[in-house]
């Protein structure tokens, strides 16, 4: 039987109103400095109101109430699996390192992960790798293989890269709902995209680069590996014959702009799920969209503690959900 | 065969009562509860629409009421309720049909209307100030559940008059 997300969804509806907007960001953005910044947060109801939060620790509480909440309104945590896997993808890299190189994980592993990053580390250590869930177990023996015999971090990243993207691909393919196949998509179209323009640009032979690559619907993977092995202007002309030509102009800029860019895209794809009143689409938006406020509090935050000018951060700054 | 079909005009009178309450019952059921638990879902966030929510929530009951008249008038007028009455096996039968208007367009508008009213919900939501805008569009779908229930009622006196 099919879930039923209307509660879920009619809790979103309000809780949306609650997001902040592009002119929020905008007034976050002017604030003059991090401790203004951080008051005009707590006015619009960040953080907890009985502790004084650094930016840091009020960033993470409010990532916590965003997954409280969705743990409240939809329990079945394997729902949300393509938005969490890739951290335990992350954690099999940092634990992978970690034991080879014989040094504590302290502070490295990401805790919102499905798998424990503490049991995923024991069991590497121990080479236990029957204890650790599927889709890790034969990953986490290869690219320790890998990583002993070539002692090559990189390569080691990129088998534990493709694994995740092949497997964000297969969460996709699985999924029912339209928002979640497009997201896991762009995903992996994107990493293929970032991976080609920085092989292309550190000159990394096709082998490497077909290695690296996974494959998806809206890029051909074996074009645009060869085109990457060419050169950079091979990579833009290939991209511009795809549904990806609107991001040639930001990949031209910088990765960071790509990545802009990749964001506005997907919080444009969520834009349609704003009055959408059944099904898994509006939960999946709210988290996105929250995710994507969150990234864009931490940048202004970040930039204020630095003393960035407001003008560079402007340039860098998603788009809002509402 | 024939006399059996004569002695089963009640039967048949019966079974459209039951029909029209039972099908646009269903109906209001689905919808009331649908529409309740999106009324839940924003009332966990915000208490003070409950008077709003609770419109929204009771539209789609309004087609149990309706099946449950036309059952009412059915049972009234083959006298199941208050003097017994001969009743044939065709005026049973017309009597049955007379129940298929309410019936069918009771469950399916009242399912409808949920949905509506779901969105209705999610709209007040949002914007509370545009409750009067958003109460017209599932209150639209009730059109249909009203013109099912005059039929019903027209046929059923109509029957009577015979």
């Amino acid at each position: 039987m099919q879930q039923d997300y209307t509660y879920a969804v009619a809790r979103i509806r309000f809780r949306e109103t609650k997001l902040l907007s592009d002119a929020d960001i905008a007034s976050l953005n002017a604030a003059p400095d991090e401790g203004a910044a951080m008051r005009l947060l707590r006015d619009k109801g960040w953080g907890d109101n009985t502790a004084d939060l650094d930016a840091e620790e009020l960033l993470a509480s409010e990532r916590e109430k965003l997954w409280d909440f969705i743990g409240e309104v939809i329990p079945e945590k394997e729902a949300f699996s393509f938005l969490n896997v890739p951290s335990d993808y992350h954690n099999l890299k940092v634990a992978v390192k970690c034991v080879i190189r014989d040094i504590k994980p302290e502070g490295l592993f990401l805790y919102n992960a499905p798998t424990d990053p503490d049991a995923l580390y024991e069991a590497l250590k121990m080479r236990d790798y029957e204890a650790l869930p599927e889709h890790l177990r034969e990953l986490g023996k290869d690219a320790t293989s890998v990583l002993l015999q070539t002692s090559d971090g990189q390569l080691c990243d990129i088998v534990i890269d493709k694994a995740c993207m092949e497997h964000i691909r297969r969460l996709g393919k699985e999924a029912e709902n339209e928002i979640v196949q497009k997201y896991c998509e762009l995903f992996v179209a994107s990493a293929d995209i970032k991976i080609a323009v920085r092989s292309a640009k550190t000159g990394k032979s096709i082998d490497f680069i077909r290695r690296a690559m996974a494959e998806c619907d809206t890029l051909d993977a074996q074009k645009l590996a060869q085109a990457a092995s060419l050169s950079y202007s091979d990579i833009i002309a290939y991209l511009s014959t795809t549904e990806y030509s609107s991001a040639v102009e930001a990949i031209s800029t910088s990765m960071s702009a790509f990545e802009k860019w990749c964001d506005d895209h997907l919080t444009a794809l969520l834009r349609s799920q704003k009055w959408e009143p059944f099904g898994f689409g509006p939960v999946v938006a709210y988290i996105l969209a929250r995710e994507n406020e969150i990234k864009a509090v931490r940048l202004i935050l970040s930039a204020k503690h630095n003393g960035i000018p407001e003008e560079i951060v402007k340039e860098r700054l998603r788009k809002m959900y509402v | 065969m024939s006399e059996f079909f004569q002695n089963s005009g009640l039967f048949f009178a019966l079974l459209g009562a039951a029909l029209a309450t039972l099908m646009a019952g269903i109906g209001s059921a689905i919808g009331v509860g649908k529409a309740g638990v999106a009324a839940a879902g924003v009332l966990a966030e915000e208490p003070s629409l409950f008077g709003k929510v609770l419109i929204f929530q009771l539209l789609p009951a309004t087609q149990g009421i309706y099946g449950l008249l036309v059952g009412f008038l059915i049972l009234s007028n083959v006298g199941l309720i208050g003097e017994p009455k001969d009743i044939s096996g065709l005026q049973g039968l017309l009597y049955f049909a007379a129940s298929l208007p309410i019936a069918f367009a009771g469950l399916y508008s009242a399912i409808h209307q949920s949905k509506c009213a779901v969105a209705g919900i999610s709209t007040i939501a949002k914007k509370p100030d545009q409750f009067g805008k958003a109460i017209i569009l599932p209150a639209m779908v009730e059109t249909y559940a009203i013109l099912a229930l005059l039929i019903s009622i027209l046929a059923i006196f109509g029957i009577a008059a015979m």
